[in-house]
């Protein structure tokens, strides 16, 4: 079996947002692999110790992304591409995952249901209607016998258990499996993996970013006595002009 | 390139107080590799995922919890770092395994146990053992299969740990040994499997060492220890009771034992200054997001001057003590390399290349043990009323700080330890302490220089100011060592002031030449926080010297010599004026912005 893991090169969850130049500023800034696509890349390993599967990683950037891809490798894919591009939008990603996976029958393509930067989650969809295979999301649990998986999706009210023909495509989310630390051996292995550097396909630039802006820092929290509604009230209707 | 190899492979330990440093000379921690860091950052994450949540079951001794910890590092390789790849182990260098104990040094009593099983547990068969002593336990070591400790203290042998009673009796077919005695304060005792024991044989001078297991049997222990921190990690008294322990289980040869137990403490010494980092670190962080959140006359407390004080000093010793640390570590690998580039075979190597910097080992010990004691006081006080409840972090780090000025040596063994250890080397001609003493004099009785450092070079001024330190140094040590001559070691007040005039000499100097180094590579403008640091730290250290300087100087020189020395003295800590409140205030304000220590590597 052939897993195909789509990595993003993300800010550190805890990493303070800003802009310069109408641009994220980077400086100081520590990058790891997307939460989510953290999982799928658990899941995909522990499938490779029981289903003697073959896992890569793919990832689409420059080549600062490269430790991040090594990362990967240490966790436990065998081998990595990455896509020499900046990854402009998730049109642009998809174009290039669809490309790779195009020659290499993948029986699974995993990824997280979005990635924590800019949360796009439409990856999945693309790369699947790009492949004509199906997509799966968020797929919390995931299970192979044969030639079929099952999943389970969390939907309004409660959960849906699926079955799907491989191959496919799932955009994955906890608890599908819990996140690995890499280990030393692996850490010590992954700068001898195969990390091969590909270059992108163009395909037409959809999107344009204007501007970036931070949301608004949140207003301090009022507090009102229960007795005291007509200040409520004022406040609601002068300082908030919401009423 | 070639300069500095040379300059490199001629370093001795000690050697700092008689040769001027260049920032290319020391190896600071920004040059990890890419995948030390992520070694780092896997042990980080261990230590978030796996200990901090669980620190109460932990120092609830739950039964069987220390274990599966230590199971889950062993799957994670992190026991075997220090363990060539033939055993199992990782063959890391031993940086490497200083970087380990930085980050796992935030782990409370995780990290004793840790320090327990890959240092002191493991270390003495790696280095001491027969080939077959190794294949039998280093791979289990180094999964944590097996788990170890180190049996040396006994209730009346602590600092003298040679005077030991734990007797070895050999048997009368030649073939066991059986060890009956008494130890205290052992480490990971309730579950190991492997214990290191020290016991003398018959009337000899030195102790031996022995690798026993637990299944050898005849081994009792008393309940665990209740103290005052660590409380997770295991340690109680271990009684042998004519343990039968096969001859081939002997470590090195008979009478060898204190030997390998003052190379392996060493070894300990070095790591504890590295273990007190993350635990800086961690404390910094929390302190520094409490005093972002916790408002207090309408604002943050960080606002404050009197906050921002603390955290600008609790950042920049601990940046001083990394500083140190990662110098000490390369020099320690650079001299192993070399001794095996001259043909000496690895593990003799490695605990040559270890003695050679004893003495920094002792100056880490010291120094990182009291920078820790600083920081998590004074974490207790950002914390306030809070900082002594025990459902904050701090209560937990203040009390588990504690041991690290007591083991590994007391700080006052090492801090007379590590000026015997100058004057030895001295006397047997290996540094050339009294020659530099005996020039610093002269210069005494001459014209002061008025020479002014080259303004246009970056730290000029800084290293002027270190060059003198030394000389203040070794104007005291040199006088000192004349005055008492063999009777130094009674004078333990004056060796104690010298010695704290050693360590802060070298610290300062590893963290002005580490953000020399620093700002090299980034730049001043990247690098605010870490100058400010490093003139905040130098100011510091010039301050202890000159108030250490006088308490020795007026303890034993006589009136005329008093007036030189302490003119002199004087002369040798002369500083220029940094605005202290602002330095700090810059500090302090990067580390708020960041609600975390802010200069990590």
């Amino acid at each position: 079996m052939k897993i195909l893991v789509c990595i993003s090169h993300v800010p550190d969850t805890t990493s303070k947002i800003k802009f310069s130049d109408n641009a994220l500023d980077t400086n100081g800034m520590s990058f790891v692999i997307g939460p989510y696509d953290d999982y799928a890349l658990a899941r995909a390993v522990e499938l490779k110790e029981s289903h003697k599967a073959t896992v890569t990683a793919i990832n689409v950037g420059k080549s600062d992304t490269e430790p991040t891809i090594r990362k990967a490798l240490a966790i436990g894919a065998d081998d990595a591409i990455r896509v020499d591009a900046e990854p402009i939008d998730a049109f642009f990603v998809a174009t290039q995952i669809a490309e790779i996976a195009k020659s290499e029958n993948y029986d699974l393509i995993l990824m997280g249901r979005e990635a924590s930067d800019y949360n796009g989650g439409q990856v999945h969809g693309m790369v699947a209607e790009m492949l004509d295979m199906q997509a799966i999301v968020p797929c919390m649990t995931l299970d192979i016998d044969g030639n079929t998986a099952t999943m389970t999706r969390e939907i309004e009210g409660g959960k849906e258990i699926i079955t799907c023909d491989l191959p496919f495509v799932a955009g994955c989310q906890e608890p599908i499996a819990e996140w690995k630390i890499p280990n030393m051996r692996g850490i010590m292995m992954a700068r001898k993996k195969p990390l091969k550097v590909v270059e992108a396909v163009q395909p037409e630039v959809l999107i344009e970013t204007k501007s970036y802006e931070l949301p608004p820092a949140r207003s301090n929290c009022k507090m009102f006595t229960s007795d005291d509604m007509a200040s409520l009230v004022r406040a609601l209707k002068e300082e908030a002009k919401v009423i | 390139m070639e300069t500095i190899e040379r300059n490199r492979e001629a370093l001795k330990g000690g050697e700092f107080l008689i040769r001027e440093s260049e920032a290319s000379d020391i190896f600071t921690p920004e040059e990890f590799s890419e995948e030390q860091r992520m070694m780092a950052d896997s042990s980080r994450t261990f230590v978030d995922r796996e200990v901090h949540p669980h620190a109460d079951r932990m120092d609830a001794l739950e039964e069987g919890f220390m274990e599966s910890l230590l199971d889950k590092a062993g799957e994670l390789g992190m026991l075997g770092v220090s363990v060539p790849e033939e055993y199992g182990g990782l063959g890391m260098n031993f940086n490497t395994s200083m970087l380990l104990a930085d980050v796992i040094g935030a782990g409370g009593s995780f990290c004793t146990a840790f320090g327990a099983q890959t240092g002191i547990g493991t270390l003495p068969i790696l280095y001491y053992g027969t080939e077959e002593q190794k294949q039998k336990y280093l791979p289990k070591l180094a999964t944590g299969e097996y788990k170890a400790s180190y049996c040396l203290t006994e209730p009346d042998a602590g600092s003298d740990a040679n005077s030991g009673k734990t007797k070895a009796v050999l048997s009368a077919d030649g073939k066991t040994y059986h060890i009956t005695g008494q130890k205290m304060w052992i480490t990971n005792a309730g579950f190991a499997d492997i214990f290191i024991v020290f016991a003398r044989i018959e009337d000899d001078k030195n102790l031996t060492a022995f690798i026993v297991e637990k299944g050898f049997g005849n081994i009792t222990m008393n309940e665990e220890e209740k103290k005052m921190g660590i409380k997770g990690s295991s340690t109680r008294q271990v009684f042998f009771n004519e343990t039968p322990v096969p001859v081939e289980n002997m470590l090195a040869g008979r009478g060898e034992g204190f030997k390998i137990a003052v190379n392996i403490l060493n070894i300990g010494r070095l790591k504890l200054g590295a273990g007190v980092i993350g635990g800086c670190k961690y404390v910094i962080s929390q302190a520094a997001q409490y005093a972002n959140e916790r408002k207090q006359f309408g604002q943050s407390i960080g606002n404050f001057g009197a906050i921002k004080y603390k955290l600008a000093q609790m950042s920049a010793r601990t940046y001083a003590i990394e500083s140190a640390c990662y110098r000490a570590g390369e020099d320690v690998d650079n001299k192993v390399k070399d001794l095996k580039a001259k043909g000496m075979e690895d593990a003799e190597a490695k605990l040559k290349g270890i003695e050679q910097f004893a003495i920094e080992a002792a100056i880490l010990k010291v120094h990182g043990s009291e920078v820790l004691d600083y920081v998590v006081d004074e974490g207790v006080q950002i914390y306030g009323g809070m900082g002594f409840s025990a459902d904050a972090p701090m209560e937990r780090a203040y009390r588990d700080a504690r041991i690290s000025r007591i083991y590994e040596g007391t700080n006052e063994i090492n801090r007379m330890l590590l000026v015997g250890m100058l004057l030895r080397r001295s006397i047997k001609g290996e540094l050339d302490i009294f020659e530099h003493a005996k020039a610093v004099g002269e210069e005494l009785m001459g014209v002061p220089s008025f020479e002014t450092p080259d303004d246009s070079e970056f730290f000029a001024k800084e290293k002027a100011v270190l060059k003198n330190m030394k000389k203040a140094v070794l104007m005291t040590l040199g006088k000192a060592a004349l005055t008492f001559k063999e009777n130094i070691n009674d004078e333990q007040e004056i060796l104690m002031a010298i010695a704290d005039m050693i360590i802060e000499t070298y610290v300062a100097e590893s963290t002005i030449l580490r953000t020399e180094k620093l700002v090299g590579v980034r730049g001043e403008e990247a690098c605010r926080g870490q100058i400010e640091m490093s003139r905040l730290y130098l100011n510091y250290a010039v301050e202890i010297l000159a108030t250490k300087g006088r308490e020795a100087i007026s303890s034993f020189a006589t009136s005329d010599e008093m007036r030189v020395m302490l003119m002199g003295l004087k002369r040798f800590t002369k500083i220029d004026p940094i605005n202290m409140r602002d330095t700090r205030r810059e500090i302090a304000n990067i580390t708020l912005a960041k609600s975390e220590y802010a200069f990590d590597i």
